[in-house]
């Protein structure tokens, strides 16, 4: 083979890949050369100097982590004298290392203490004393989630490397010089820093000096040893689905008994995450153990909720359902179904809808987030997905983040943008009304005006086609609509643009031209785009600007709509829709319905498009929906206008809400049915980059809770319906068979290791990393859309001066349900908060922390201002997960035509001083 | 025009006497000729250091080459009065022995041999910041003869035949460094100028910088021209205002001469130099370490190779080369090779410039030929010990080597002293008499090294400190047995692995002390003592640096 060359390690031939250095070489042929700073995921440091070895024809001795392996080196690895040398040299790292190994974390896991067993190196038979002793150095413990202890930190620099290196983030650093050097991050202490907790460094640093605070299980310490089983799982907070590795270990707990419990969570060195983590997934999985967890099923007797029996549950709620149904017909019905469920809960859930009950009415939260994508992204291209995957974006020449906090809201994602960008050279555009996190590695921000996103857009098309930079032969052979688009285009000239945007008139030609111009381009949004009236437009107008530029169907490049929800993806591929069965395909589709009535031998499916999330909360407050079946959701947050959520859920004859906690819906629910939380069950997620990735049983669930799709399948039993699934694997077989994209992801693949992403269509198939390959488009050709500018419906005026901005932040997660239950999280940020600027906040005359009244049209909530720079004069920015202050008291219904989905990121209110 | 000045007299305005008013007396003093109506005929002009550090605020009256010494503001009146109007000098204010240049008159033949100045030649007699005074003494003439008369190949040959060795410390052949960076091929490159001088005690650059500032201009655009370099940089250490204020004035001054620019002297050759300030820490005086300094980063030393004349600064080709390697070109290009091979050790020809400083009488900056010896510079230079008798000499600076009675006699240069197992290093000698003892000057040696330690790699960061503590307990008679030797062990140890050459430092006193003087640092062993398994103790308190 051409890539391997041939070296002499103490005289043994070994083969080495080109590239690799003398170090790496060795240790995959599994010669065990000592090193501590070495770590593969970072540039090297080449500072223990334990890894020295001599080469023939070189003086001295040279660090085999920094030097390349060459054809026909000779290396001597093992000589007596550089033995000597080292043995001394880790003598000199263990003077000025605290080894109370007795007591250390890391004992047993700990690669100083393994040198210093092979070198034979106990107190006894070291030759230099204990200078760390006199030494005194300050060790940090404030951080909320690590500790370190600089007396036994080595300074082998792998954590500042790794902050900065693997997560973009350059909180650490050294600070002092020479025998005092200690990590540190510049700030009088760790917890005032910019670190945002997400325990790379801890992960990689070789010795006890950063380890994690304690957050699971009962015992206050834990160490490697005590790990007695680890399984690979999927986070079960956003839509990246970044593998864990969750340690367990039986443990005894009052009330339990003796059982296994989650101790430990490391970050899997797998895709799509490789190690990297974020606060939550790491330190954010304690609310499985919550006492408060739903642990028996209740039904409402006398206005209480009282506990009460499965079967009892079950056999009730079955009662209502099929009373409501022969009393007002299957359309009386709706289910909400979740993307916190797995594909294969999300597959039964709208099975029983459709099939069981015979409702169409089915929808779930991706209403809320990508409706608008789903619903555009299959006009103009024919598949409403992320189109590339994630890893790609690491290697994108440019890359254009719009509408996407993504630092906050896909902080792994972020790490390969700031990658892209810190190690590859891209460069990165940002465009956000917010000067968010990204802004710090952007070559260029455009600050539009909130709701103005058409208008830059097609700003940057025009520019595009003004000047020339548009891929005529891609358009040429693999899009339609063009002319007729760029009629509609000539109205968007820069100056234009910058009137209606604000972005100037120069920097819009910039950025296209950057974009035009990359050898690959990526567009990533999230809901800055989707959460509008004019949502699909939106997304339509984004289409518009990969296919210009030719920027779609290559590695690198293509449209990536983050999608928020660990199983977002999944419950919309499941056919959590009301529009389509499972698959996207359609349920007004004559052969469709005959597929599925077929396979689910039930001739009388609904034929028509059922109701949206927003139009079933309208019709439960008019009473055509008398009886709603929620699945894991929390609409009395997440929802727009949580007023009239409150008073539509009112209305309803029977509410059926199943979770793992008691949220604010559920206290409203005629019937609440306790489910099993990520670790409890087995089954799928996709994540954002239609990947399927499985999760594990890790501990049993409290009590009598069960797998929601255990639930689902008992009601549909109780209605009659002769279900007989004994495992996730059973629907996920019928899954395969019938959604045409899932055929080829079997359980045996996922069994086998296969992390496949959709389309999959057969099981020889090695899944689509991306999609439309060379100009191939799922509908055939891209279509143009001559989208045009629409104002946001709601505009600031003398009475609601005004914008508000709604959003996520990093620390919470949708509504609050799991983030508030762990320790970690609220930590860090514990309630609401409201951004707005310096200048405002003078304005008002109000101070960082005092609490304003803000009203819309729709209500009005008490809230604490956080003053920040990172909104522009005259908005104002408030993150949606909280329900003392939820941000959707506030926001407007206005919904977009076409996918329903509500203006939840452009309102007009006022703020009032108290 | 203005007739020519009768007299000059020259006020050595330098990092030392500037501190104890040089400058106040050096106003004073043109004040009070303006004031007598000498204005025409007697020049003041600031000089550079005469190459003495004890003698106070010191001025020469040219052409009579009368020094004076410990001048102060209230001084001035009278001796304007006696030495001008008058033209009686005043006799006690006279400086015994100190000579700008020797007197032709009762120098005898080897001194005058000694003499030869060609780095320090216009110290002290030229006005550092008039560029006319500068090319009037030879300034700028083998820029011009390069530029006119030779290729680039020529000016590194030239460089090569002449022997010269870099004066930083590592006595790399300059010509052959240099060709190494000429045959690198990049759209820029880059000549660095270390002035970044952090060793105790050594204050060579400096003088040299603020005493004759075009001749470095001059050595940097010659390495320029020769390796195809368009940009220079001179990295000075931040505590040196005054040097940088004079190479900026000096760089400013031959922009406008055309000296540095565009197309200079009128050839196709364009060069320009900036000035990066020092951050301070001696470890950035390490070439690579310095490249990251001027980077804007930590000043760490890089992973070598890439050497800088492949990979340097920005990443592109670089050459950085010693103040006073640099100031040694103007004269070879000038005069060839021959005449500078002339001068001194065949080995490594030419002058080297030395600060000496320890107990001797005179105290101060020397340029001698490579040829003399340490009872030379002792004997002719330095005034001989005072007090005391001769124990041992530190030669280049902290990271030097201790030098024994016996090794008086040896000459200064590389190859002399490599035959004896010894390194000439950087530019200092320390004299010390008998009531220093070794195990103290080690300790502080390392003490020094401690503090400089950048902490990055482990066995600086804690070899020192171990070192710290061996040498403390030595020189406390507390040593316990076998300590000598764990500190042989552990500074080989350094030597061979530590990252950069900071590190591997302490080899160089700590082996040559032990080499001649085993039974006095052996002494600090405390016969009784018992070393303690585990030592879980420090024997002393240690202080460390930071
Ligand atoms: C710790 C350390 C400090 C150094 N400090 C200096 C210095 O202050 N000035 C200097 O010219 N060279 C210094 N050097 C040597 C430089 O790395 C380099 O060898 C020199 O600048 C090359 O110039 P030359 O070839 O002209 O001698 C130092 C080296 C080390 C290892
Ligand atoms: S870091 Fe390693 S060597 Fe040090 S105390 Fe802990 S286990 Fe022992
Ligand atoms: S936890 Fe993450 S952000 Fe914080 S210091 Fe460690 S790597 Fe950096
Ligand atoms: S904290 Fe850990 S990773 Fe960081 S320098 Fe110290 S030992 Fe290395
Ligand atoms: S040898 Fe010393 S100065 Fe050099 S890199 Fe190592 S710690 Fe820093
Ligand atoms: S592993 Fe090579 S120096 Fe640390």
């Amino acid at each position: 083979m051409s890539d391997t060359i041939t070296l002499w390690i103490d005289k043994q031939p070994i083969t080495a890949i080109k590239g690799e250095t003398i170090l790496e070489a060795a240790l995959r042929n599994g010669i065990e050369i000592p090193n501590l700073c070495y770590n593969k995921k970072v540039s090297h440091t080449a500072s223990c100097r334990l890894c020295i070895v001599n080469i023939a024809g070189r003086p001295g001795a040279i660090p085999a982590c920094t030097t390349p392996a060459e054809e026909g080196m000779t290396i001597t690895c093992f000589s007596p004298a550089l033995e000597k040398v080292r043995r001394t040299t880790l003598d000199l790292a263990l003077s000025n290392h605290n080894d109370d190994c007795i007591s250390c974390v890391k004992d047993a896991s700990c690669q100083l203490q393994d040198l210093a067993f092979r070198y034979n190196l106990g107190f006894k038979d070291r030759q230099f004393p204990p200078i760390w002793e006199e030494l005194n150095k300050t060790s940090d413990f404030s951080s909320q989630v690590l500790n370190y202890d600089a007396s036994k930190c080595i300074q082998c620099k792998r954590c500042i490397k790794a902050c900065s290196e693997l997560q973009g983030k350059g909180v650490l650093t050294f600070v002092n010089r020479g025998i005092r050097t200690t990590v540190g991050t510049g700030y009088a202490e760790w917890k005032d820093s910019k670190c945002d907790g997400c325990g790379e460094c801890a992960q990689i640093c070789p010795v006890g000096a950063i380890t994690v605070k304690q957050f699971y299980g009962p015992r206050t310490r834990i160490r490697q040893k005590d790990i007695e089983r680890v399984v690979r799982t999927t986070c079960p907070y956003c839509g990246v689905g970044c593998q864990l590795d969750v340690a367990t270990r039986r443990c005894f707990s009052e009330g339990v008994g003796s059982k296994d419990l989650m101790i430990q969570v490391t970050g899997a060195d797998v895709v799509p995450n490789y190690g990297r983590t974020c606060v939550k997934g790491r330190f954010g999985l304690d609310f499985v153990t919550r006492p408060d967890r739903l642990k028996r099923p209740m039904i409402r007797k006398e206005g209480k909720l009282v506990e009460v029996e499965w079967p009892e549950a079950i056999s009730y709620t079955a009662h209502r359902l099929s009373e409501i149904r022969a009393k007002h017909g299957p359309a009386a019905i709706a289910g909400l179904s979740s993307a916190r469920c797995t594909n294969e809960e999300n597959y039964l859930f709208q099975k029983f809808i459709r099939s069981s009950i015979g409702s169409p009415h089915i929808d779930h939260c991706a209403r809320l987030c990508h409706a608008s994508t789903v619903a555009g992204l299959a006009i103009t291209l024919g598949s409403g997905a992320m189109t590339n995957s994630i890893a790609e974006l690491e290697h994108a020449s440019v890359i254009l983040v719009t509408g996407s906090n993504t630092t906050e809201t896909h902080p792994v994602i972020a790490t390969y943008i700031k990658r892209a960008v810190l190690h590859h050279k891209a460069k990165l555009i940002v465009v956000d009304p917010r000067e968010i996190d990204l802004c710090r590695f952007a070559t260029l921000w455009l600050r539009q005006r909130n709701g103005t996103d058409i208008a830059w857009i097609n700003g940057m098309v025009q520019a595009i086609i003004e000047n020339g930079w548009e891929n005529k032969a891609f358009i040429a052979s693999h899009t339609e609509n063009f002319d007729a688009t760029r009629e509609v285009m000539k109205k968007y000239d820069a100056k234009t643009v910058e009137h209606l945007t604000g972005i100037p008139a120069a920097q819009l030609v910039k950025a296209a031209k950057l974009f035009a111009q990359a050898k690959t381009a990526s567009i990533v949004y999230s809901m800055g785009i989707t959460q509008h009236a004019h949502g699909t437009d939106n997304v339509k107008a984004i289409s518009n600007l990969a296919l210009v530029a030719g920027q779609i169907g290559r590695e690198s490049t293509g449209v990536n709509p983050l999608r928020g929800q660990n199983n977002v993806q999944g419950a919309c591929d499941m056919g959590a829709l009301p529009n389509v069965f499972p698959g996207y395909q359609k349920v007004d589709d004559a052969t469709a319905h005959d597929k599925f009535a077929t396979a689910w031998h039930n001739k009388h499916l609904p034929e028509k498009v059922g109701m949206t999330v927003t139009e079933i909360m309208g019709a439960a407050h008019d009473g055509t929906v008398k009886a709603l079946y929620i699945m894991g959701e929390n609409p009395m947050i997440s929802d727009p206008d949580i007023t009239h959520v409150k008073a539509s859920l009112a209305h309803l004859e029977c509410l059926i809400v199943q979770d793992i906690f008691l949220t604010e819906t559920a206290e409203l629910a005629d019937v609440v049915l306790p489910a099993s939380s990520f670790a409890e069950k087995t089954g799928t997620y996709t994540n954002t980059e239609r990947r399927i990735l499985p999760l594990a049983r890790i501990v049993d669930p409290p009590g009598d809770a069960r797998a929601d799709w255990e639930i689902v399948q008992s009601l549909a039993q109780a209605l009659g319906h002769a279900w007989n699934y004994d495992d996730t694997n059973d629907i996920l077989r019928e899954i395969n068979a019938l959604v045409p994209q899932y055929a080829g992801i079997t359980p045996e693949r996922l069994a086998a290791g296969e992390r496949l992403q959709w389309p999959c269509p057969s099981v020889t198939h090695p899944g689509t990393r991306f999609l439309h390959k060379d100009g191939a488009f799922s509908r055939g050709k891209g279509l143009f859309s001559a989208v045009d500018h629409i104002a946001a419906k709601e505009q600031p005026c003398a009475e609601y001066p005004f914008v508000l901005n709604t959003g996520r932040m990093l620390y919470h997660y949708h509504t609050c349900s799991m983030t508030r239950r762990t320790e970690a999280l609220p930590r860090y940020v514990k309630d609401a908060y409201m951004e707005m600027c310096k200048a405002d906040c003078d304005a008002l005359g109000v101070a960082h922390g005092e609490i304003v009244r803000v009203s819309s049209r729709r209500g009005a909530i008490n809230i604490p201002v956080k003053l920040t720079e990172i909104v522009a004069v005259g908005s104002v920015f408030i993150p949606f997960h909280f329900a003392e202050a939820a941000a959707n008291v506030l926001t407007n219904t206005a919904i977009d035509p076409t996918a329903k989905i509500p203006e939840l990121k452009v309102c007009a209110v006022k703020i009032e001083k108290l | 025009m203005k007739a020519k000045p009768r007299a000059y007299v020259m006020v050595s305005v330098d990092a030392n006497t500037v501190v104890i008013g040089a400058r106040e007396v050096k106003n004073r003093l043109a004040a009070e000729i303006g004031l007598r109506g000498l204005g025409d005929e007697v020049r003041v002009v600031e000089t550079g250091s005469f190459g003495s550090v004890s003698a106070g605020v010191v001025a020469a009256v040219m052409p009579d080459g009368i020094v004076y010494g410990h001048l102060t503001v209230g001084s001035i009146a009278r001796l304007v009065e006696e030495h001008f109007v008058k033209g009686r000098p005043v006799r006690e204010w006279i400086l015994p022995g100190e000579h700008p240049l020797p007197d032709p008159e009762t120098a005898d033949a080897r001194q005058l041999q000694h003499f030869g100045r060609i780095v320090l030649d216009n110290c002290g007699r030229i006005d550092p910041d008039s560029i006319d005074e500068s090319i009037a003494n030879d300034g700028y003439f083998a820029l011009g003869k390069a530029l006119t008369e030779m290729t680039p190949a020529a000016v590194i040959d030239g460089v090569k035949a002449s022997c010269l060795r870099g004066r930083g410390g590592a006595g790399f052949p300059t010509g052959l460094k240099w060709s190494f960076c000429a045959k690198e091929v990049a759209d820029i490159k880059y000549v660095i100028c270390n002035a970044d001088e952090g060793e105790p005690g050594t204050f060579k650059d400096r003088l040299i910088m603020e005493g004759d500032p075009h001749k470095v201009i001059e050595g940097m655009a010659l390495c320029g021209y020769a390796i195809g370099a368009t940009q220079g940089y001179i990295y000075i250490r931040g505590e040196y205002r005054l040097s940088i204020e004079r190479m900026r004035a000096a760089i400013d001054a031959a922009r406008r001469h055309g000296l540095l620019g565009r197309k200079i002297l009128g050839s196709g050759f364009d060069f320009d130099i900036d000035i990066k300030i020092g951050a301070g820490a001696y470890v950035c005086g390490e070439e690579t370490a310095l490249i990251e300094s001027m980077e804007g980063k930590r000043g760490l030393p890089r992973v070598k190779p890439p050497f800088p004349a492949q990979k340097g600064f920005r990443g592109k080709p670089t050459n950085v080369n010693n103040v006073e390697t640099l100031a040694s070109v103007p004269f070879i290009i000038h005069h060839g090779a021959e005449a500078f091979r002339a001068i001194g050790a065949a080995g490594m020809p030419g002058t080297k410039v030395y600060t000496i400083l320890g107990h001797i009488a005179r105290p101060g900056l020397i340029e001698v030929p490579t040829s003399v010896t340490l009872r030379d510079v002792l004997e002719d230079y330095a005034g001989g010990m005072r007090p005391g008798a001769f124990k041992m000499a530190q030669l280049g600076g902290t990271a030097g080597e201790i030098l024994a009675p016996e090794m008086l006699d040896v000459p200064l240069n590389a190859d002399a002293l490599a035959k004896t197992g010894h390194t000439l290093g950087s530019g200092a000698i320390l004299f010390m008499n008998e009531s220093v003892g070794v195990c103290d000057f080690l300790h502080a040696c390392i003490k020094f090294f401690a503090h400089e330690s950048c902490g990055n790699c482990n066995p600086c960061r804690n070899g020192m400190a171990v070192l710290l503590e061996l040498t403390a307990r030595l020189k406390a008679g507390k040593g316990y047995p076998g300590d000598v030797e764990l500190m042989e062990e552990l500074v080989m140890g350094m030597k061979s692995i530590a990252f950069c050459p900071l590190g591997q430092s302490p080899a160089a006193p700590v082996l040559s002390a032990l080499r001649y003087f085993r039974s006095e640092v052996r002494a600090g062993i405390d016969p009784d003592a018992i070393r303690p398994n585990p030592e879980h103790t420090l024997r002393t308190l240690l202080q460390l640096a930071g």
